[in-house]
């Protein structure tokens, strides 16, 4: 199984992401030791000129691995033919228990790429690299990521094999079987997604507003970022898929990226993350604007990025209240439904 | 958000102008990295073609194939065995098949014998690939002997030749009438090569299939979906080892990057450190190798997939004609259907430009880190 | 308007071929003033002139414009003082080849995220200013020494900073050559910019509009005036 060119393909963008931060450690190191800007010494000048080596490689790592993750996804699903009972990506992550946790830590990978470059980005905003010291320990904390990521990945795509059987989205995603996290999404009341799911523009422009007239709340916006990512997630598992599917026990998160469905889910999944990832931004410039430096510089990234990520979740939102609008499934009658929340 | 812009767009701009004033040494790159895109596209194209015709060949097929086996070989399978099939819920039809192989001497070629189950090849006719057409040199009206089994000659009119673009599967096809194929081969009434099973709904095939093994234990159970996974792990399988084969083209094409970036001419040098003197910061300076690389790249993977569209879908590989004829006689001529592969497109981009990215990286930042002051000395 | 106190620039350091350029540099620079520094090769006089303008940063000693410490700051914000602050004229004019005399010009504002017109506009504005409309689209190759500094003048007023620094400007021109560019500078400082120059031509450090001249031998200052 390890010979499938897109394994392989997301096995080397995996090594090469690793290899470089990896190589990078070193040098970190002597950032948190070294470091002083007020000298002029050589040395010195020498570590500033390598920060710029270190920023743009984690670039090139956010960018490899956002596209990575959705050639992971994309050839999950289409490697489904390969396993019997398999019949969309939820098959192929099934084969194998490192299937699933190699998903997750990817997306983590790609939100801490994100967070990095976010911090990279402000500190370089302020005169005395005030941060300097807090970005170089947190690629220290990068770089395991990384590892544990390459090495799931790898125990995932060794462990693949064709002739084990393995379950599909059905009966993972389904109301009705044993206690699984993504199942107890499913089993969601629809009445409480779609509350979710209006409620999510609703608290990010709030608390979005709050942050561009006076500057505050910006870690409280990350939290609630966060939470909205969660929700929003879990309200397309349990209530917009079934839509989309039109058959009511059908709840597969992945099937959305078919074809056959227009690639729906990336109009919705795409804006979701992009938000997520930038009201993370906004935790993070926040955070940074009590360095002296940074109090006119960080604000300013925070209320940029506050913008983009109401944007976005105001994107995911309307996309999912469409999706829901114009399915020929009806699951809750108009006028019960308005009688339901007074009842 | 215009400011950034206009920077890219700037950026851009004397990016693509600093590549063409410096045309002889980008050429080679460019050059090089085409032919490592069209090596890598071309093995992609031509598996992910082949792998696609066998799913639309075997897409037609019946769901279950069912063979007797004695001693652990396969045997003539008796007609008997369709009741039982036929008598099992899900089961939409049953049929036998009668197909062989048969040696010309005169060709040194096996053919392998057919008949069509809709029966429409007459008694005393065949129907021939065109593979046997080209090696026999015979073509409609012609007649082709062969000798029975019991040792007379049994003479066939040939009646017509295949079509080309089915070549892939037909190319050593012969079809014929059920009496002449049990006539030439002495196959018995009421005996079939084996056995195909169709079922309406895909979920119960297994139990279809258990059924029927349960039923008559003395037969092998092929399912159709067995078939399509064995050929999409082979021809996976095949293609990453010819990727892995080409691996250290990438690499040497990945080190050749490296020095390319590396070893910039005094000219070179002295238009960085230019550029930083009068005003332009490390960052910028990156930002703009970035973007010529960037160009490159992108020329490169464009020209690159074309010309390998073009190899393995209007030339037939012929690169690969070699390596893939083996000990085919009737090698078949074939053209493949033009079908392209986001998610194939989406690997070959991790194979190329992902490694050149990298491979450039450190020579670009090392390029970008010089002095400004090293420009007035 | 520039200060620079106890400043020291060393190479190689820690290293066998360790080097100190410059050994502990007192000098005030006024605005809108013209000073000349003067003194053999290897005297310094460069090191100080890439300090001064913010190219390079001192190994130890203090930078002041404006009253602003900025011996300490990164070189992302260096650049950017340097960008909108300092315009420079090199000894060999550092034109880029193969580029024409107005895109040479425009170079330096790339970063800067201009709009594309206006930054045309302003550098056919400038050529003009120093009669060099007609060759705006020339080669820089096919330019003459004249005229290339004049291209080079240019694109160091682009941004339009405040102080315009020039290595060993009449270095490769003759004598009339070297009256023009005399005159120009005149212009400059009558537009109130402050200038500094290296030189060993007399012509330069006897001129009239002259304010300062400062004497360099061994990374020291010897005397001013």
């Amino acid at each position: 199984m390890l010979f499938q060119p897109a394994i392989m393909a997301l096995i080397l963008a995996s090594v090469m992401a690793t290899g470089m931060v990896a190589a990078s450690i070193p040098f970190a190191l002597r950032v948190l030791r070294r470091w002083d800007l007020s000298s002029g010494s050589e040395a010195q000048l020498v570590l500033e000129r390598r920060t710029y080596l270190v920023s743009t490689v984690l670039k090139l790592v956010l960018l490899s691995q956002a596209a990575a993750l959705i050639l992971f996804v994309f050839n999950a699903d289409r490697m489904a033919t390969l396993f019997t009972g398999a019949m969309c990506a939820v098959g192929t992550l099934r084969v194998d228990p490192f299937g699933f946790p190699t998903l997750y830590l990817k997306i983590a990978v790609f939100f801490s790429a994100v967070a990095w470059l976010v911090l990279n980005h402000v500190d370089n905003l302020g005169w005395n690299y005030p941060l300097i010291r807090v970005k170089y320990a947190a690629l220290l904390v990068l770089a395991p990521l990384l590892a544990a990521e390459l090495l799931v990945q790898l125990a995932y795509f060794l462990g693949l094999r064709a002739d084990v059987i393995t379950s599909c989205c059905s009966t993972l995603f389904s109301g009705g079987s044993v206690t699984i996290t993504d199942n107890s999404l499913a089993s969601l009341p629809h009445r409480l997604s779609l509350a979710l799911l209006g409620g999510i523009p609703v608290v990010m422009l709030a608390g979005g507003l709050l942050i561009l007239n006076s500057g505050r709340g910006g870690v409280l916006y990350a939290g609630l970022a966060g939470l909205a990512f969660a929700s929003g997630l879990a309200a397309v598992i349990s209530t917009v898929s079934v839509y989309v599917y039109e058959l009511p026990q059908h709840h597969c998160p992945f099937c959305l990226l078919k074809g056959e469905y227009g690639g729906i889910g990336y109009a919705l999944y795409l804006p979701l993350f992009a938000a997520t990832a930038c009201g993370l931004g906004v935790g993070i410039a926040s955070w940074a604007q009590r360095q002296p430096s940074l109090k006119t510089a960080a604000p300013a990234v925070a209320r940029r990025l506050a913008c983009w990520s109401m944007a976005g979740f105001a994107l995911f939102a309307s996309v999912s209240a469409w999706l829901i609008l114009r399915s020929n499934l009806i699951l809750l009658e108009p006028v019960s439904w308005r009688l339901g929340w007074f009842s | 958000m215009t400011v950034w812009l206009n920077r890219q767009r700037q950026l851009l701009d004397f990016a693509s102008s600093s590549l063409l004033r410096r045309k002889g040494k980008n050429t080679g790159l460019f050059v090089v990295y085409t032919i490592i895109v069209f090596m890598l596209a071309s093995v992609m194209l031509f598996s992910q073609a082949i792998r696609r015709e066998a799913a639309l060949v075997l897409a037609g097929t019946p769901e279950v194939l069912v063979q007797r086996m004695v001693a652990g070989r396969h045997d003539l399978i008796p007609g008997d065995y369709l009741a039982p099939i036929r008598a099992i819920r899900g089961v939409t039809a049953a049929e036998g098949r009668l197909w062989g192989y048969l040696f010309d001497p005169a060709a040194a070629a096996n053919y392998t014998l057919m008949v069509p189950r809709d029966g429409s090849v007459a008694s005393g006719t065949v129907v021939i690939g065109s593979g046997i057409a080209k090696v026999r040199n015979v073509g409609a009206g012609d007649i082709m002997s062969f000798r029975g089994r019991d040792g007379k000659p049994v003479e066939f009119k040939v009646t017509d030749v295949l079509t080309r673009e089915s070549a892939l599967v037909s190319a050593d096809l012969f079809l014929l009438s059920e009496a002449d194929f049990r006539r030439l081969f002495g196959v018995p009434e009421g005996r079939f090569t084996d056995l195909v099973v169709s079922v309406r709904n895909p979920r119960e095939v297994r139990t279809v299939a258990e059924k029927i093994d349960a039923a008559l234990p003395d037969t092998r159970i092929v399912l159709r979906d067995e078939i399509l996974r064995t050929y999409e792990s082979v021809f996976d399988w095949r293609e990453g080892i010819l990727l892995v084969l080409l691996a250290a083209a990438v690499l040497a094409f990945a080190i050749l990057s490296w020095e390319k970036a590396s070893g910039l001419s005094a000219d070179e040098k002295r238009e960085i450190g230019i550029l930083k003197a009068v005003g332009w910061e490390t960052s910028d300076v990156i930002r703009l190798k970035m973007l010529e690389n960037a160009v490159i790249s992108l020329l490169a993977f464009l020209l690159g997939y074309l010309l390998a569209f073009a190899h393995v879908f209007l030339f037939g590989a012929r690169l690969f004609e070699p390596v893939l004829k083996g000990w085919a006689i009737l090698y078949p001529e074939f053209r493949l259907t033009p079908f392209v592969d986001e998610l194939q497109v989406a690997t070959l981009f991790f194979f190329t430009v992902v490694p050149y990215t990298a491979s450039i990286v450190v020579p670009v930042w090392r390029v970008a880190v010089v002095d400004p002051d090293a420009v007035m000395r | 308007m520039i200060r620079l106190s106890a400043v020291k620039k060393a190479f190689n350091q820690g290293r066998n071929n360790e080097f100190w350029a410059l050994t502990g540099i007192d000098l005030s620079v006024r605005q809108g003033t013209v000073t000349v520094l003067r003194g053999p090769s290897g005297s310094g006089k460069t090191t100080l002139l890439t300090i001064i303008g913010c190219l390079a940063r001192p190994t130890s000693g203090r930078v002041a414009l404006r009253d602003r410490d900025i011996s300490g700051l990164p070189e992302r914000f260096l650049t950017d003082i340097r960008r909108s602050t300092f315009g420079f004229v090199f000894q060999s004019f550092n034109l880029l080849k193969g580029l024409t005399a107005i895109e040479n010009v425009m170079i330096p504002a790339y970063p800067l995220g201009r709009g594309y017109a206006s930054l045309r506009g302003r550098a056919h504005d400038l050529l003009a200013m120093f009669d060099m409309s007609g060759k705006a689209d020339a080669l820089t190759e096919w330019l003459s020494g004249g005229e290339a500094q004049r291209v080079a003048i240019a694109r160091a007023l682009v941004n339009d900073p405040q102080v315009v620094i020039a290595d060993e400007p009449t270095a490769n021109l003759d004598s009339e050559r070297s009256a023009q560019f005399l005159a120009i500078a005149e212009r400059l400082k009558r537009e109130g910019r402050t200038l500094l120059i290296t030189s060993h031509d007399p012509l330069v450090y006897d001129a009239g509009l002259v304010d300062h001249v400062v004497t360099m031998r061994d990374g020291r200052v010897l005397e001013t005036n």
